[in-house]
């Protein structure tokens, strides 16, 4: 038994020696939450992550690719712990992906003090935006407040007087009332916080119609907002109240909303239709392969890929020379699909921010399109209390 | 002006109760009659709402796809008996738990593989399209109300099938004392695969009707599920009736408490904190009532007579 089982052992034991020997993969940690009503958020991001390294023949900067992929639930704790697993089992040169800021909270420090870079594709908590900003951390989408921003910026601008503001009871929610409330200088009426998860918004529509604002500004991810959005529609307050949302109108809930959202406003810092070539090729590419629609999630994966791509082949492979690598990410040398991109010193990116409204394509599926730019180049508020230069 | 929206609250109280009471009355008739805690109702309800997006896509008329998901979840749910639950009345609860817990994860699962993770929906009927004025601007879906009216119907044929006939006879007198009615020579694993399917049916029937106003989702039957409980509990288990009293009272506690709770806490207390602490009460308010039912009344408003 004793004999049968060392050579078990020597003969994994030179397994793993044989695969040292010839050039080691390249290997990325892709998190996120893939179960749950929230997993098509994570589903979205992996796919255009995963389109990006197929198109470069399962390759990024010249190296193959190994990809672990690990759910967090959306709880924290085991994210905390298939996070370590990746660092410590798995040891990969890169994690990226997480969906949920409260996931980010938890990954965050045992990533980055791991000297293991971490490529958010989704997430950007303010902390990690402000004081606890590390040079081992790279956006590929936005602050939190920003998207908020553009929609409060927006109402101001189009001078509306009165916000009826909807969201969430828990903290991004709070962010994301804060973040409208940045820009907006005209009257809000009521805040209302329903319950996380809520399926029912007639008591809240109802008040909505009471207290008839001119806007009604909601962040209701997932499918709180497929319902929020149905309900809204059925309940025909669409004729006298204007629907500003953010992440609550866009294509990973169309296909469930479908006609009810048309016409509603949201804000993203990419749409399929914006006018690129990077992007046209991209979206054609991913509805060519997965046969739905991208969104925002899916353009913020791909786009991780190709800064990981572009960060690689910039070292030629080498990721030995930590600072090398960073200051390579630091580049963003590469075509992102929504256009402009570069990154800030708590590197996160400075874009363009859109109004964007949803429509019926030509083809019958629906997407979100560019209205008009609401931040030209635009930064976040907390850069200035990150200490990286 | 505050009239009519405390009488349209009541209204949206009143939906969501009947919605509960169709998910209730399945759960409560086979904990009552088989005492059988079945975790999986839940589920079931889920089905039901994505066999309707199934056959809304492949008739493109809401009410056949209503008939084809009812056979369908009725067909599911004697399934669900025939594979797993009927090897389940035998053992202890907590066993009963575990099992149908199992179930869910691997239904949960399952509707993801096959429908996926994004929500889907299908829409509300030509005819129950519209709304009812009320408030200036707002109007009050019909789709609401013939959910509530369907809700209604629903529970005077419980009703009738529970009072009025020999299987209902029976039911009650299983609820009673199973092992008795056994004795007398009825076939009672057919009188609980009946009642089994029909519940299943009652569930898949309030997934149906909310399809068109909720998305249709993996997990979307677990927070139904946890309400549906708390409404068992408070209406008594076994009750029927108790169910759909309880569920008309939690339906309008939980809608009542969220839109007024807030404005309650502003009468006397700084808007900022009324905010904090507004919402977090509402969501308690029902437990705090089952909290205070099972103090005062540990067998519920109505309970099954001979527990």
């Amino acid at each position: 038994m004793r004999k049968v089982l060392t050579a078990a052992l020597v003969a994994a034991g030179m397994g793993v020696g044989g695969a040292a020997i010839a050039a080691e993969p390249l290997k990325i940690g892709l998190m996120g939450t893939l179960s749950g009503p929230p997993a098509v958020l994570g589903q979205h991001i992996n796919d255009g992550f995963k389109l990006f390294v197929e198109q470069q023949g399962g390759k990024l900067g010249g190296r193959d690719v190994e990809i672990f992929v690990a759910d967090d639930e959306l709880k924290p704790d085991v994210a905390l712990t298939k996070v370590k697993g990746l660092l410590e089992r798995d040891k990969v040169d890169f994690v990226a992906g997480i969906v949920f800021s409260n996931i980010l909270q938890a990954v965050f420090r045992p990533v980055t003090e791991s000297e293991t870079f971490l490529i958010g594709a989704n997430a950007g908590t303010s902390t990690f935006a402000g004081k606890g900003c590390s040079p081992y951390f790279f956006s590929t989408s936005w602050q939190n407040d920003q998207i908020h921003e553009v929609m409060g910026k927006y109402a101001q601008d189009k001078g509306f007087k009165s916000a009826f503001l909807l969201t969430p009871n828990y903290q991004a929610g709070k962010d994301s009332v804060a973040g409208f409330k940045r820009h907006f200088k005209g009257e809000v009426v009521d805040e209302v916080y329903t319950k996380l998860g809520n399926l029912d918004f007639s008591a809240e529509l109802a008040k909505i119609a009471a207290a008839k604002p001119e806007v009604l500004f909601t962040f209701m991810p997932g499918g709180m907002g497929v319902n929020l959005v149905k309900q809204f529609k059925q309940a025909g307050l669409d004729k006298n109240v204007t629907f500003l949302s953010a992440f609550t109108v866009d294509e990973t809930t169309l296909p469930a909303t479908k006609d009810d959202a048309v016409g509603l406003f949201s804000s993203s810092q990419w749409t399929p239709d914006l006018d690129n070539p990077a992007n046209k090729a991209f979206v054609s590419a991913y509805e060519a392969k997965y046969g739905y629609v991208p969104s925002l999630y899916s353009s913020q994966g791909y786009d991780a890929a190709q800064l990981i791509n572009s960060a690689v082949k910039a070292v030629k492979g080498d990721l030995s020379d930590k600072k090398a690598v960073i200051a390579a990410l630091r580049k963003a040398d590469f075509a992102s699909v929504r256009g402009d991109f570069k990154y800030n010193t708590n590197h996160f990116p400075i874009q363009d921010y859109y109004l964007v409204k949803a429509v019926k394509r030509a083809d019958g599926k629906y997407a979100t399109s560019v209205v008009e730019k609401v931040f030209d180049d635009y930064g976040d508020i907390y850069a200035a209390e990150c200490s990286m230069k | 002006m505050t009239a009519t929206l405390v009488a349209v609250q009541v209204l949206n109280g009143l939906q969501l109760g009947v919605l509960l009471f169709l998910v209730a009355a399945g759960l409560t008739l086979v904990f009552g009659v088989m005492d059988f805690i079945n975790l999986a109702h839940g589920v079931q309800y889920m089905l039901g709402a994505y066999l309707a997006v199934t056959f809304y896509g492949l008739t493109g008329n809401f009410f056949a796809a209503l008939v084809l998901a009812l056979l369908a979840a009725l067909a599911f749910g004697l399934l669900l008996e025939f594979v797993v639950f009927r090897h389940l009345y035998d053992r202890d609860h907590l066993d009963q738990v575990l099992a149908t817990f199992g179930v869910i994860l691997f239904l949960n699962e399952g509707v993801r593989i096959v429908w996926g993770a994004a929500p889907l929906s299908y829409p509300i009927p030509q005819l129950l399209q519209g709304t009812i004025p009320l408030i200036d601007g707002f109007g009050y879906p019909i789709y609401r109300v013939a959910m509530i009216v369907s809700g209604l119907a629903t529970a005077v044929l419980l009703w009738f099938l529970v009072t009025r006939t020999r299987v209902g006879m029976l039911v009650r007198a299983g609820a009673s004392n199973p092992r008795m009615v056994s004795a007398l020579g009825v076939d009672i694993r057919r009188l609980f695969m009946v009642v089994f399917g029909f519940g299943a049916m009652l569930a898949g029937f309030a997934g149906v009707m909310s399809g068109p106003i909720l998305s249709v989702e993996p997990g979307m039957g677990d927070g139904v599920l946890i309400l549906a409980f708390v409404v068992i509990v408070i209406g008594g288990i076994g009750s029927i009736r108790g169910a759909f009293v309880a569920a008309l009272i939690i339906g309008l506690v939980d809608t009542l408490g969220r839109s007024f709770m807030t404005d309650i806490f502003k009468a006397f207390m700084a808007p900022a904190a009324a905010n904090q602490v507004g919402p977090a009460i509402a969501s308690m308010l029902i437990y705090l009532l089952m909290a205070g039912v099972l103090f005062f009344r540990p067998t519920g408003l109505f309970p099954a007579a001979g527990r």
